[in-house]
């Protein structure tokens, strides 16, 4: 496991100058993630805030080779890179070790990728797979997507006088990863970078498909006080509205328990979005939203032991 | 920082570009608050490199170096995860 200062020496992948907003948790996803990976990388990206941001013609903020994807097929852009590589390398005209990362937001990922995501899964393809999870379409101006929890506000389940923000929960998307029995598949948060790092190194030392969720602040669409990027990540793992854990080869093992498991108050009061769901008239959705996290948590904890 | 459109005769060809080109593209003019760095306090975790979502820390020799004013925004996630309140936010143009 890397030091902060051994990554900090390691060649820097994602330069400066992209047009993230101030504060983007998807940018430090990122550093750490291509931080952590000691080899050569490739880098397929996703449409999505992270992809519009970095390489608005003619800048480029990536120093790696990355390639442009549309939406829905990063994970096939890839499905046919690792392979061209693997076929190359069997023809004796490459010898570099090269590890592949896709990278692609809830949007690109849970909704309108996740066929090609299903696809290179089942293929068993050696890649990476990064959800930088934002938890609605950010980019195109905070719609609401599959990954979005119970009700937040977007501007497509907008809270008012007709629903209270979203009206279902969160597609599970980690679940759906551990049914197509890949050998690694994990959630991670930004706040806890030594977290984020050692699965991403354990992910690149993986023989086959291996996929990675870390949830990524949005300021803007959540919205919360940039400054708190990386805490709001700590309260959203105490409050075990998203659980830390990792399951290798269909293992589970939680990463993180919370010495002390907060409500999921505190996680709510942080941002914009959830506002209306701590007045007085949303207290029986506020208490079905905290008995859906209790009920996944034991669920987590049962499957762990 | 004014954005210079290239002529169709400027364009590369093919769609592929050069590595790290957008460091041309300076972004510390969105910045309203910057980051002040506190040699005294400062113990070098560089928490505040693995933080800042701009590559603006930079670090030298294992040891904080200085901020990159050039591209900072200002966000003041350093500020806020610095365990020895090593680094304060100030207001620009102060």
């Amino acid at each position: 496991m890397p030091t902060l200062k051994d990554l900090s020496k390691r060649e820097e992948r994602f330069v400066s100058g992209h047009r993230l907003c101030p504060g983007c948790g998807a940018a430090i996803v990122v550093k750490l993630v291509l931080s952590a990976i000691e080899k050569p990388v490739v880098v397929g990206c996703a449409t999505g805030c992270l992809e519009v941001a970095s390489t608005i013609f003619p800048f480029s903020s990536w120093t790696s080779p990355f390639i442009h994807s549309a939406f829905e097929n990063v994970a096939a852009t890839m499905s046919g890179v690792e392979p061209a590589y693997r076929s190359l390398k069997k023809q004796g005209k490459m010898d570099k070790d090269i590890v592949f990362v896709a990278f692609g937001g809830d949007g690109g990922t849970y909704d309108i990728g996740l066929q090609s995501l299903s696809g290179a899964a089942e293929r068993g393809h050696k890649i990476i797979y990064i959800c930088y999870n934002n938890q609605a379409y950010m980019n195109t101006g905070i719609q609401r997507s599959g990954a979005t929890p119970k009700g937040a506000s977007t501007s497509t389940s907008p809270a008012g006088k007709v629903i209270p923000g979203k009206v279902q929960f969160q597609k599970d998307l980690t679940e759906i990863m551990v049914a197509h029995e890949v050998p690694y598949v994990a959630t991670s948060i930004i706040g806890r970078w030594n977290d984020l790092v050692s699965k991403v190194e354990k992910a690149s030392k993986t023989d086959g498909f291996s996929f990675i969720n870390v949830l990524s602040p949005c300021r803007l669409g959540w919205p919360h006080d940039p400054v708190l990027t990386l805490e709001i990540t700590r309260v959203a793992a105490d409050t075990c509205v998203w659980p830390v854990y990792e399951v290798v080869n269909g293992k589970y093992k939680i990463t993180y328990k919370p010495k002390e498991k907060k409500p999921i108050t505190e996680w709510l009061k942080m941002q914009g979005r959830f506002a209306h769901l701590l007045k007085p008239e949303n207290e029986s959705l506020l208490k079905s939203i905290q008995d859906e996290v209790d009920r996944k948590w034991e669920i987590l904890l049962k499957k762990s032991e | 920082m004014e954005e210079k459109k290239l002529t169709w005769k400027q364009l590369p060809q093919g769609d592929v570009l050069e590595a790290g080109t957008s460091l041309k593209f300076k972004t510390g003019n969105w910045r309203s608050i910057k980051p002040v760095h506190i040699p005294e306090k400062c113990i070098n975790c560089l928490i505040c490199w693995m933080a800042c979502p701009d590559m603006a820390v930079k670090t030298k020799d294992d040891k904080f170096s200085h901020f990159d004013y050039d591209f900072c925004k200002g966000c003041g996630i350093c500020a806020h995860e610095c365990p020895t309140e090593a680094i304060k936010m100030e207001k620009e143009g102060k």
